[in-house]
């Protein structure tokens, strides 16, 4: 990986180990970063990537080897140190202070002051300046807490600038990101690079991977399997150096025949965020639900689960209307919601993972008011080894696992309750290629068994791969339903999503829905 | 399944603390121990049968306190008993002995021994004997043995730990809970005050004052104890479905329940109430007083709830995260209701405990106790964040602030500087608990990056 060009590399990470009690985290890792470089770095959860990064903030110190920052070893002792030497990691979830203004949080800090007093005009014009170059559109005095997630990315980006980074380390920042905010993320990259600064980019998502990096570094385990240039290198060539082995498909093969109407949606309204929509899925069906972030599809999902309550419209299950006030009422009837994020809304992540095993079965494993607690450990220990959680035993508390396991322990809560209509929010969000593999069976699995599936994803090829149909949201409204899957690109599907009813609506309705 | 030592340490850790507390106070009192009343009474009296024949004649002398009179006739009905002739017994004064000696001294037959207690023995009186009264030269004096033993080991002492504790203990089961779900309870001390003062009201105006039955006293303090339960659910109420902070409403549910207490008493204390009714805080009718046992008793429940029913998953996980917990069909208003609640009506039940303890009931009590429960909690290992916690840790943290209370009262601390450790050992515990928390959050971190 050495690099033929005669400019000095900015970054050079000299055979980097780190060890935690019973764990190699890191074994010997190098890597060279060429100044307007885009370095992605990949490999699956757990791999190292972010013990790695995690040093070149200064968060950690290595046990062997060395950093060095144009031709000097340096030692990166703490995160100020890091960011002294012009080093910036953003981090997926942002560290913005969310009562302050975007320009507040900018200098947070670093005020620029005389006598004590913030010369508030001045840093707002240099704020306009750092929003330009990182090309967010949002003025200055908006409050953080207005801001998207994407927008808070590109704040954390002009931030790096203003403290004259010239390295920056980017931890999956498009991880809740819509296509559209993705694109404009690579612009903004793009133009970094024009600027001279070197970006690592840790990412799940390999289509950013290959429309912007220059060269890609896999870590597995540990080590170091390669880095090759990205023109070297295609998708399924990455997959395997990623896990190890080869998988033959990303997507599982459909089986599942499909049944009669199991869930249907009348006119469902709240607000201006879910706009009278109306649907139905049937046994054995997994209907893929997509759109941009905001269209209204998790309000949607919420408002069929009772977690908010709808203005006006009905749901029925089999045929029979339900009442639903509240989440425990859609237990009851028989529909499970499995949220986008899991730490926030899947898991109560102080406790055991048995007990949030436990906590929707309860009213099942109940004599007189006390648990049977024989009965949900046995159960639980059932979905453990079915869905392979990697956990050392029962009474680990759930924030200690990794995502792809903490995700498996929220299916498995909802497996044992066995809904008929399960609601899958963003099922692969955050973990890696093997786990989704397997997400993405069991899903096939639970449809196979005649359940009613409504799948949100904002990863179109996902959606494309499952999806027996198709329906894509935009501003509270379907704005099109993709019947014929299997002819369907995702720039038909992207029309769709920002609203632009042109013929992608029009094709799939043309053709007959059949697959297999 | 095995669980990892720093686990086992927050588990226990706790218990390690409050033994090394008693340890600490037993070796700073450890003392010449000088027993009185009948327990010191029967085994002289034994000594002395075993030594003397029977028509010894005997002396028997001891102030006027009660413990003392008790010895006294105690030990005088003992050797009766046994055949010894008691010449005179003399509860009170040193003067009285002195007269007494006189008497004896002019009499045909002489005392061979005089027995006394601890604080007779070194009455002025009985020093040379001999020289002061040639004709009782021959009569020798007889005290209780006496041994070196921890003053704070004492069984005296340890009951009165426990009794002294009861009301903060009680009290603190409802908290915890609180505590647990991430509110606060601030009322818990007015609550003491209202209680009390419904009950004795109760008693005194309905059912028949000093001469109140069993069951209209019960039904009195069952009253008392809804009453609060009222004030809980309102507590409650307003927290779950208004979504009022927890330390606001029941801020305000204190000062409402404390005003209420001095109006319904009008600012007097209520001692209308039967002897009977120091039944709970002072009676004992098994080993152990009835006060200790009702805590205890609490405690069993409480423990069993928490960690066996699907209630005591539900608080926790409301605590822990309130919105994984609705999401997965808990009932998060009713468990919050239940809990201000229950902690409420708790605190009316310590109420009942310190009124009966107090023989009256009177507006002015528990001020300030709603912190020592708070402390009592968090003492014992719940976070004031919620989500986690125990209630057997709060039964620990009550007795480490009582122990270490009742520790510098034997030692003969100042009341005031008291005030100070105690707020410093509150810090301390709680800093600890921090630092081992820390620890091990390093430790979750290694193996997630791993």
């Amino acid at each position: 990986m050495s690099s033929p060009k005669s400019t000095p590399p900015l970054l050079v990470v000299k055979s980097v180990s780190k060890a935690f009690p019973g764990v190699l985290a890191l074994d010997r890792v190098s890597l060279e970063l060429m100044p307007g470089e885009v370095l992605a770095l990949l490999g699956e959860n757990g791999a190292g990537k972010s013990t790695l990064i995690k040093i070149l903030a200064g968060a950690h110190r290595p046990d062997t080897g060395s950093v060095h920052l144009r031709g000097q070893e340096v030692s990166l002792n703490t995160p100020a140190e890091a960011q002294r030497l012009g080093i910036a990691v953003i981090h997926q979830e942002s560290n913005l202070v969310r009562g302050l203004t975007v320009s507040q949080n900018l200098f947070l800090g670093r005020e620029r002051t005389t006598a004590g007093f913030v010369l508030a005009r001045q840093e707002r014009a240099a704020s306009l300046e750092l929003l330009r170059r990182s090309g967010a559109e949002i003025h200055p005095d908006t409050l953080c807490r207005q801001l998207t997630v994407a927008q808070q990315q590109l704040v954390e980006i002009a931030k790096a600038l203003s403290q004259e980074a010239r390295i920056i380390v980017m931890d999956e920042p498009s991880a809740s990101f819509t296509n559209l905010e993705v694109a404009r993320l690579l612009a903004i990259i793009r133009d970094l690079k024009a600027q001279g600064i070197g970006i690592i980019y840790v990412s799940h998502r390999l289509d950013e991977i290959f429309r912007l990096s220059d060269r890609v570094m896999v870590l597995r385990d540990g080590r170091h399997v390669a880095t090759r240039p990205i023109s070297e290198v295609n998708r399924e060539a990455l997959i395997e150096l990623m896990v190890g082995r080869q998988l033959e498909n990303e997507f599982p093969v459909r089986r599942a025949e499909r049944g009669e109407e199991r869930l249907a949606v009348e006119d469902l309204r709240r607000g201006d965020k879910v706009r009278g929509v109306s649907f139905s899925i049937r046994r054995g069906e997994i209907l893929g639900l997509t759109g941009l972030i905001g269209a209204g599809r998790t309000e949607l999902a919420r408002l069929i689960f009772g977690a908010d309550l709808p203005d006006s419209g009905s749901i029925s299950l089999d045929g029979r209307k339900l009442k639903i006030r509240n989440p425990r009422d859609a237990i009851q009837a028989g529909i499970a919601l499995l949220t986008e994020d899991r730490k926030a809304q899947g898991l109560v992540v102080g406790r055991s993972v048995r007990e949030n095993f436990g906590l929707p079965n309860l009213p099942l494993l109940l004599r007189c008011g006390f648990v049977r607690q024989g009965r949900e450990r046995s159960a639980f220990a059932r979905h453990v080894e079915s869905l392979r959680i990697r956990i050392s035993h029962a009474e680990q508390p759930a924030q200690v696992l990794s995502g792809g396991n903490q995700q498996k322990v929220v299916l498995a809560k909802w497996l044992e309750r066995n809904c008929p209509v399960i609601l899958f929010d963003e099922p692969t969000r955050g973990i890696d290629v093997g786990a989704k593999y397997e997400v993405y069976l069991l899903i096939q699995e639970l449809a196979a068994q005649g359940k009613a599936i409504l799948m949100i994803s904002s990863e179109l090829p996902e959606v494309l791969g499952m999806s027996d149909r198709i329906l894509v949201m935009h501003e509270g409204r379907i704005a099109g339903e993709i019947t014929d899957v299997t002819h369907t690109t995702q720039e038909q599907i992207m029309n769709l999503a920002v609203g632009a009813r042109s013929t992608a609506s029009l094709i799939p309705s043309l053709r007959s829905a059949v697959i297999e | 399944m095995k669980t990892p030592p720093s686990q086992f340490l927050s588990d226990y850790g706790i218990v390690l603390a409050l033994l090394i507390l008693c340890g600490y106070f037993s070796w700073v009192t450890f003392d010449w121990q000088h027993p009185n009343g009948t327990p010191a009474a029967q085994p002289l009296a034994e000594e002395l049968i075993r030594n003397f024949p029977a028509g010894t004649r005997v002396l028997i002398a001891a102030p006027e306190g009660q413990d003392d009179v008790e010895f006294a006739h105690s030990l005088a009905n003992r050797l009766r008993n046994a055949g010894f002739l008691v010449v005179e017994t003399i509860t009170g004064q040193p003067a009285l002995a002195r007269q007494a000696l006189e008497r004896l001294a002019r009499a045909e037959n002489p005392p061979h021994l005089i027995a006394c207690n601890h604080t007779s023995a070194g009455w002025g009186v009985f020093e040379n004997l001999g020289v002061k009264f040639p004709e009782l030269a021959s009569a020798s004096l007889v005290t209780p043995r006496t041994h070196r033993w921890p003053s704070f080991l004492k069984m005296d002492n340890l009951l009165n730990i426990a009794n002294q504790i009861a009301v903060i203990a009680i009290i603190a089961i409802g908290m915890t809970m609180v505590i647990i779900t991430a509110g606060i309870d601030l009322s818990s001390g007015s609550l003491i005050a209202l209680s009390a003062v419904v009950s004795t009201l109760l008693i005194r105006d309905f059912a028949g004052a000093e001469n109140a039955s069993a069951i209209g006293m019960l039904l009195s303090c069952l009253a008392g104890i809804a009453l609060c339960g009222a004030v809980g659910c309102f507590s409650g109420f307003m927290v779950a479905v208004v979504g009022i902070p927890a330390f606001i409403a029941t801020l305000g549910m204190m000062l409402v329940a404390s005003g209420l207490a001095f109006i319904v008493a009008q600012g007097q204390s209520i001692y209308q109430v039967p002897d009977t009714f120091v039944w709970l805080g002072r009676g004992a009718n098994l080993a152990v007083p009835n006060a200790v046992l009702l805590m205890l008793a609490l405690y069993a429940l409480a423990h069993v709830m928490m960690s066996r029913m699907a209630l005591g998953r539900y608080i926790y996980a409301v605590g822990g995260n309130p919105e994984a917990a609705r999401l997965s069909g808990v009932p998060i208003k009713s468990v919050l209701i239940f809990v201000y609640t229950l902690s409420a009506m708790l605190a009316g039940v310590g109420g009942i405990v310190m009124a009966s303890q107090l023989k009256s009931g009177a507006p002015t009590y528990g001020g300030m106790y709603e912190l020592y429960v708070i402390a009592a909690v968090v003492v014992g290992g719940t976070s004031l964040s919620g989500g986690e916690g125990k209630v057997l840790g709060t039964l620990i943290g009550a007795f480490i602030i009582a122990v270490i209370q009742n520790g510098m009262n034997l030692t003969g601390v100042e009341s005031y500087t008291q005030k100070v450790v105690l707020g410093l050992v509150i810090l301390g515990a709680v800093l600890l608990d921090m630092l081992k928390r820390k620890r091990w959050n390093v430790k979750r971190w290694f193996g997630r990056s791993a």
